[in-house]
């Protein structure tokens, strides 16, 4: 940058700082405003404004480091985006009326100067984007992993017998899952008997419902049982409404009898050990 | 009262969105659980189908007042549109066990008993609009 313009941002820079303050109170997210106390974000402003006009005299590097990291803070605090893409964009407008209210700049020069502020902020501007959006996507990446280690999970209750518990949505990549993972169980615990919780998905359409009776056809196939639990009287009443055929199924209304029928079905099944409670008692 | 939700749909995120709005509005409008499932599982078949078929369209979902009839009635009132390659053969479609995606094909003619009201406008080339409405009683 010119040494002509970063001198003149120097000499005017208190005014710009309060014009900037005064118009950033003007374009903060009204959200914002509300959620975060006053005194918060005038020293946050400040701290801002400050920083941007820092970053003129130190290294480039330097001044990205610095900008990340307040970056950053303000990404952990929860501050939006648009209040530095507003901020900036506030930034410029005061710069570039401050500069045209002096007289010092040939017209010349005008569409120069014009230009290297321009570019000075857009590449503020990209660097904060860049910054969020890499926050944003980490965390998505994050939670896409725990969403999938989350989301079929085959669970060996008892000697051949499993549970997979299924809550939330089911969409086609988590039903491809619950096929593979359902398998793959089997063979590892020698299930003979598997147990579909849907308990927690809120709506069973035909697509969910496709799938299901896919998964139970490939139960079959290798050789176990599935046992669809813990479907609530209305997604019962909907399933019928659609007209969808799950009479193949065996169906329990909760976990708790889908267990026993699936210990019958090994011919097994849980009793009370009546003279142990004595004992404990006595004791 | 006008009350209305637009989402877009061109994920299967969409789906989930839509299908959350309808909730939200059947339970607004003072519908019971069984009819909220019924009308979220509407919402999610016609969804699902603008995403399978038309890859995006938009579903509207709307707080709806019958005053002309005798009774006054209300209910929630969906409409599912998109500008895909359209439907040639409604009769085909809202027969069940008829698919073209392998599935059960019990989609349209499930959303039309699922719902009281069923209507459907589609021409080939250019997109398909479907309006269903649930009466609250």
């Amino acid at each position: 940058m010119q040494p002509s313009i970063v001198e003149m941002i120097y000499t005017q820079k208190q005014d710009i700082i309060s014009d900037w303050l005064s118009e950033i109170n003007n374009v903060m997210p009204s959200g914002l405003a509300k959620k975060i106390p006053n005194e918060a974000s005038d020293e946050t402003n400040k701290k801002f404004v400050e920083l941007i006009i820092e970053s003129l005299e130190l290294t480039e590097e330097a001044a990205t480091e610095k900008l990340n990291e307040f970056a950053q803070h303000l990404i952990y605090l929860g501050w939006p985006l648009s209040y530095f893409t507003q901020g900036m964009q506030a930034f410029r407008r005061v710069l570039l009326e401050t500069m045209s209210s002096m007289e010092s700049i040939s017209s010349k020069k005008v569409f120069e100067t014009f230009y290297e502020i321009e570019t000075w902020v857009d590449s503020i501007i990209n660097q904060i984007a860049d910054e969020y959006s890499g926050s944003w996507e980490s965390t998505i990446h994050l939670q896409r992993m725990a969403l999938k280690e989350l989301s079929a999970p085959l669970i060996p209750v008892f000697e051949k017998v499993s549970v997979m518990p299924l809550v939330g949505t089911i969409d086609t990549e988590r039903a491809k899952l619950i096929m593979e993972n359902v398998l793959d169980g089997i063979i590892e615990h020698r299930s003979q008997v598997v147990l579909i919780d849907i308990t927690g998905v809120p709506v069973v359409d035909t697509m969910v419902a496709h799938h299901l009776i896919q998964t139970a056809e490939a139960i079959r196939l290798v050789g176990a049982e599935c046992i669809l639990v813990g479907i609530r009287p209305e997604i019962a009443q909907t399933i019928v409404n659609l007209g969808i055929d799950l009479s193949k199924f065996r169906t329990k209304s909760s976990l708790r009898r889908g267990v026993e029928t699936g210990l019958e079905l090994t011919q097994r099944k849980i009793i009370k050990i009546e003279n142990d409670d004595e004992r404990i008692d006595s004791r | 009262m006008s009350i209305q939700s637009n989402v877009e749909v061109h994920t299967e995120w969409g789906i989930v969105s839509a299908r959350q709005a309808g909730r939200n509005l059947a339970k607004d409008a003072g519908f019971g659980n069984v009819d909220q499932a019924r009308i979220a599982t509407a919402i999610s078949e016609l969804a699902r189908n603008i995403y399978l078929y038309a890859e995006k369209g938009e579903i509207v979902i709307q707080y709806v007042e019958d005053t002309e009839s005798p009774v006054s009635k209300r209910g929630i009132k969906i409409i599912a549109k998109d500008k895909g390659p359209g439907i040639s053969n409604i009769r085909d479609v809202m027969e069940d066990g008829f698919t073209t995606s392998g599935g059960l094909g019990a989609g349209l003619p499930g959303v039309k008993r699922l719902m009281d009201e069923f209507d459907i406008h589609s021409t080939a080339g250019e997109g398909t609009e479907i309006t269903a409405i649930k009466w609250l009683r």
